[in-house]
C-alpha cells in the first residue's frame, strides 16, 4: 500500500486525482451489484405482467378463452368499458375517498394520542392497532356483517333513537361498505402518521408556544405540517388499496355498490372477458396514478418526504 | 406600565430609564418528584442587563431559565417582570422570548417566516420591514428563502436569536445558545452577542456552564450549583473573591492550602499553614477564625530559587511565601508557563507564569518558594469541599462536580 501512495505521490498531479476516483467508481459498481436482484423481480414479476395486461385490454374482444385472442390494437375496448362501468369506476373513486377522510378523521388524533399522549401504553397501544392483522381480511370483513346486520346491536340502538327509520339497515348500502373500507384500511393510516408525530422535535412546539402560538395555532403551524409526509403517505396507502377493493362491496353491499374491483373479479373470473377486465384493470391504475401525481404535488410534500 | 405585554421599541427606551422592568424570582422552588432542581432561589434582574447563569450542567440553571420561559412550572416561588407576576401565565403570554440550546428552527418554514412568526402570531404589522431589518442586524440579510438545513451552525444560531429578539420581549433568555458552534465561532459570536445587546438594550439572561463565555460577556454572573446560587456579582468580583470553594475551582483555578487563623494584625488576618506564617486581608475573609482554606489564583504566585531573599527573588514585597516546594512538571504554553509544584505535605500547587523573560525559568526537581501579595490572598470555609466545582479534577476521579 505504501508502495502505492509513494508512486502516487511521484505521479504529482495525477496522484490524488487517481485517489480520488477509484473508490466512488467502486462505489457505483456495488450500488448496481445490490440493485439487480430487486430489479430482475420487479422486471420479471411487475415489468412483464403489465406489458401482457396492456396488451390483453388491446385483444379482440371478439375472441374467447377456447378460441384464443388475437392482437387486434382494439382500442374501442376501453371506450366500451368506460360507457358501460362508468357507475361502479365513480363508486370506487368516491367510496375511496371518502373512507380515507374518514381514516384520516379517526386516524389522526389516533395517531397523535399514541406518540404524545400514551406514555407508557405507547407500545401497547400501537400492538393494538396492528393486532387485527392476525386474522384474515376475510373473516373481519364477514364480522362486520354481523356488527351491522338488520338485528345488530347497532341497528336496533340507531333505531331506538330515530337516526334509522323503523325499516332502516346499514347492511348493503354504500354506508356499509364505506365503514368496511374505512375499518380495514384504517391501520395503514395510523401507522405513517404516527412515524412522522413520533419523529417531530417537541422543542419546535416549545419553541412555537415562546413565539405566542397557543395550542390550536402551534399544532397549525408545527405539528400539523410537520407531520404531513405521514398524512401523505397514510392517505396513500388508504386510498390506493381501497380504490380496487372489491370484498368489502362483495360482502357489506349488494351489486348496487359494486366498485371497479368487483367488475374485474366478475368479468375476469366469471365472465372470462379478459380484455375488458384487463381494460378495466388499466383504467383503475391510470386513474390511481394520475390522482396521486397531483395530491403529491398539491401537498407540497416531496422535499419532506 | 403599559397594559399591552410588549411596549414598542420606541417605549423601550423610556422604560430602560424607568429600570422598572426587572426580572425578580422570589424563593422559587422546582422539585421533580423527589429530586429537588431549584431551591427557593431569589435574584433579581436589572432591566437591560447581560445577566449570566453559570454553572455545571445538572445544578438548575436550564431549569431556572425555563420556569421563566413558562415551559415549567415553579412548585413554589413568584416568578415577577416589571412587578408583574408570571409565573403562573401560559408560555405565549409572557413578555420572554427564548434563544434554545438547538435553535429549534422550524425546518418547513423559510428563514424569513421563522423570524416573522412571532410577529404574525400576534398580528403585527409591518412585517416585511421588521424581518428584514432584524436580519440586518444578525448579518443574514438575503437569506430570507432560504430553509434552516441550508444554513451552517452559526448562521442558525443568528437566525434563532433573531427570531427571538424581533418580538422586542423585556427579557430574553438565552440557553447555551453557543454550545454547538465550534471554539473559533464561538468566540467570535461572543462579541456578536454583546454588540447586538448593547445595541438593542433588551435584557440578556443567558444560561451556559462556560465560565469564559460568561465572563466575556455578561456584565453580572451568578454561580449557581445544587440548585442554589453560591454568588453573584461581576466577572471581577467573583474571581478575585470567590465565596465558595465552588466558585473558587469554577471559575478559572484555585490553590487552596488548609490553614488556620492565628492573629488579627490591623485589617489583616495572620494564618498559619504548614509552619508558614501568612496574611490575609479581612476584606477577603469568608471566615475569620479557626480552619479556613487559604486561596489563592494561580497567576499570581511567583517561583523564586529557594532560599532567594526577597529583594533578589521577582515576587513581590510584603509578599506570603510557602517554602519547601519541588517543580515536579513544566508544561509550556506559549504565552505562559505552567508549573505544578509538589509542597513538603504532598500537596502538588499550580503556579501560571507569563513569558515575559523577566522571571527564571525553573526545570522539574528543582526546589522553589511560593511568592505572591498578600493582598491576593483569600481565605474560605474549611468545611467546604476543595475539590468542589473542580471539573479536570472530576474528570480525574470519575465523579461529577455538581
Amino acid at each position: 500500500m505504501s508502495a502505492v501512495q509513494t508512486g502516487a505521490v511521484v505521479g504529482g498531479s495525477l496522484g490524488p486525482h487517481t485517489d480520488r476516483v477509484e473508490p466512488r467508481h467502486k462505489g457505483s459498481r456495488t450500488g448496481y451489484l445490490l440493485l439487480l436482484p430487486g430489479m430482475l423481480w420487479l422486471l420479471l414479476f411487475f415489468a412483464v405482467p403489465t406489458i401482457q395486461l396492456l396488451a390483453t385490454s388491446l385483444y379482440d374482444p371478439n375472441g374467447s378463452l377456447e378460441s384464443g385472442y388475437a392482437m387486434t390494437w382494439h382500442f374501442g375496448t376501453y371506450l366500451d368499458v368506460l360507457s358501460a362501468y362508468r357507475a361502479p369506476f365513480l363508486r370506487s373513486l368516491g367510496y375511496a375517498v371518502s373512507a380515507t377522510v374518514l381514516a384520516l378523521v379517526f386516524g389522526y388524533p389516533l395517531a397523535y394520542a399514541i406518540a404524545f399522549k400514551a406514555g407508557r401504553w405507547r407500545n401497547l397501544m400501537l400492538v393494538l392497532v396492528i393486532a387485527p392483522f392476525f386474522t384474515s381480511f376475510l373473516v373481519r370483513t364477514l364480522a362486520w356483517k354481523s356488527i351491522l346486520a338488520d338485528n345488530g346491536f347497532i341497528v336496533s340502538g340507531l333505531q331506538a333513537v330515530h337516526v334509522l327509520g323503523p325499516d332502516g339497515r346499514l347492511l348493503a348500502t354504500s354506508v356499509a361498505v364505506v365503514t368496511g373500507l374505512t375499518y380495514n384500511f384504517l391501520p395503514f393510516m395510523v401507522l405513517p402518521i404516527y412515524a412522522s408525530l413520533e419523529k417531530i422535535d417537541l422543542r419546535l412546539v416549545e419553541a412555537g408556544k415562546d413565539l405566542y402560538a397557543n395550542g390550536v395555532t402551534s399544532f397549525r403551524k408545527i405539528t400539523l405540517p410537520l407531520s404531513m409526509p405521514g398524512v401523505v403517505a397514510g392517505t396513500l396507502l388508504t386510498f390506493i388499496p381501497a380504490a380496487g377493493d372489491y370484498i368489502n362491496a362483495q360482502l357489506l353491499g349488494t351489486p348496487q355498490q359494486y366498485m371497479i374491483g368487483n367488475v374485474i373479479d366478475n368479468t375476469f373470473l366469471v365472465q372470462l372477458d379478459y380484455p375488458v377486465a384487463a381494460a378495466c384493470s388499466v383504467i383503475l391504475m391510470a386513474a390511481i396514478v394520475l390522482m396521486v401525481l397531483v395530491y403529491v404535488r398539491r401537498a407540497g410534500t416531496e422535499d419532506l418526504l | 406600565m403599559t397594559s399591552r405585554p410588549h411596549p414598542d421599541p420606541e417605549q423601550g427606551s423610556g422604560h430602560t430609564a424607568e429600570a422598572g422592568a426587572d426580572l425578580r424570582l422570589s424563593a422559587v422552588t422546582k422539585r421533580f418528584g423527589e429530586f429537588t432542581a431549584v431551591n427557593a432561589l431569589d435574584l433579581v434582574v436589572e432591566q437591560g442587563r447581560f445577566f449570566a447563569l453559570l454553572g455545571p450542567s445538572g445544578c438548575g440553571k436550564t431549569t431556572t431559565l425555563r420556569m421563566v420561559a413558562g415551559l415549567e412550572e415553579p412548585t413554589s416561588g413568584t416568578i415577577t417582570i416589571a412587578g408583574r407576576d408570571i409565573s403562573r401565565l401560559r408560555p405565549y403570554k409572557r413578555p420572554v422570548n427564548t434563544v434554545f440550546q438547538s435553535y429549534a428552527l422550524f425546518p418547513h418554514l423559510d428563514i424569513f417566516e421563522n423570524v416573522a412568526f412571532g410577529l404574525r402570531r400576534r398580528g403585527i404589522s409591518e412585517v416585511r420591514s421588521k424581518v428584514h431589518d432584524m436580519l440586518e442586524l444578525v448579518e443574514l440579510g438575503g437569506y430570507e428563502k432560504r430553509r434552516p438545513a441550508q444554513l451552517s451552525g452559526g448562521q442558525q444560531q443568528r437566525v434563532a436569536l433573531a427570531r427571538a429578539l424581533i418580538n422586542r420581549p423585556q427579557v430574553l433568555l438565552l440557553d447555551e445558545p453557543l454550545g454547538a458552534l465550534d471554539l473559533k465561532l464561538r468566540r467570535q459570536m461572543q462579541i456578536e452577542l454583546k454588540r447586538i445587546q448593547t445595541e438593542v438594550g433588551i435584557t440578556f439572561v443567558h444560561v451556559t456552564h462556560d465560565q469564559e463565555e460568561a465572563m466575556t460577556m455578561a456584565d453580572t454572573i451568578a454561580v449557581m450549583n445544587q440548585g442554589v446560587i453560591d454568588q453573584m456579582g461581576s466577572p471581577a468580583e467573583l474571581y478575585d473573591n470567590p465565596a465558595t470553594t465552588f466558585v473558587s475551582n469554577f471559575l478559572g483555578q484555585s490553590n487552596l492550602v488548609r490553614a488556620a487563623v492565628v492573629a488579627t494584625r490591623g485589617d489583616d488576618l495572620v494564618v498559619e499553614a504548614y509552619g508558614c506564617t501568612l496574611a490575609a486581608p479581612g476584606s477577603r475573609a469568608r471566615r475569620t477564625e479557626g480552619t479556613v482554606w487559604l486561596g489563592v489564583r494561580p497567576e499570581k504566585v511567583f517561583l523564586a530559587r529557594a532560599g532567594a531573599e526577597a529583594a533578589e527573588a521577582s515576587g513581590p514585597a510584603g509578599a506570603n511565601v510557602l517554602t519547601g516546594g519541588v517543580v515536579s512538571d513544566v508544561s509550556f504554553i506559549g504565552v505562559s508557563t505552567q508549573y505544578l509544584v509538589r509542597m513538603p505535605w504532598g500537596q502538588e500547587l499550580t503556579v501560571f507564569e507569563q513569558n515575559s523573560g523577566a522571571h527564571d525559568t525553573f526545570r522539574p526537581g528543582e526546589s522553589v518558594d511560593l511568592r505572591w501579595s498578600a493582598d491576593h490572598t483569600f481565605l474560605l470555609d474549611a468545611d467546604q469541599d476543595a475539590h468542589a466545582g473542580d471539573q479536570s479534577y472530576a474528570e480525574l476521579v470519575g465523579t461529577p462536580s455538581a
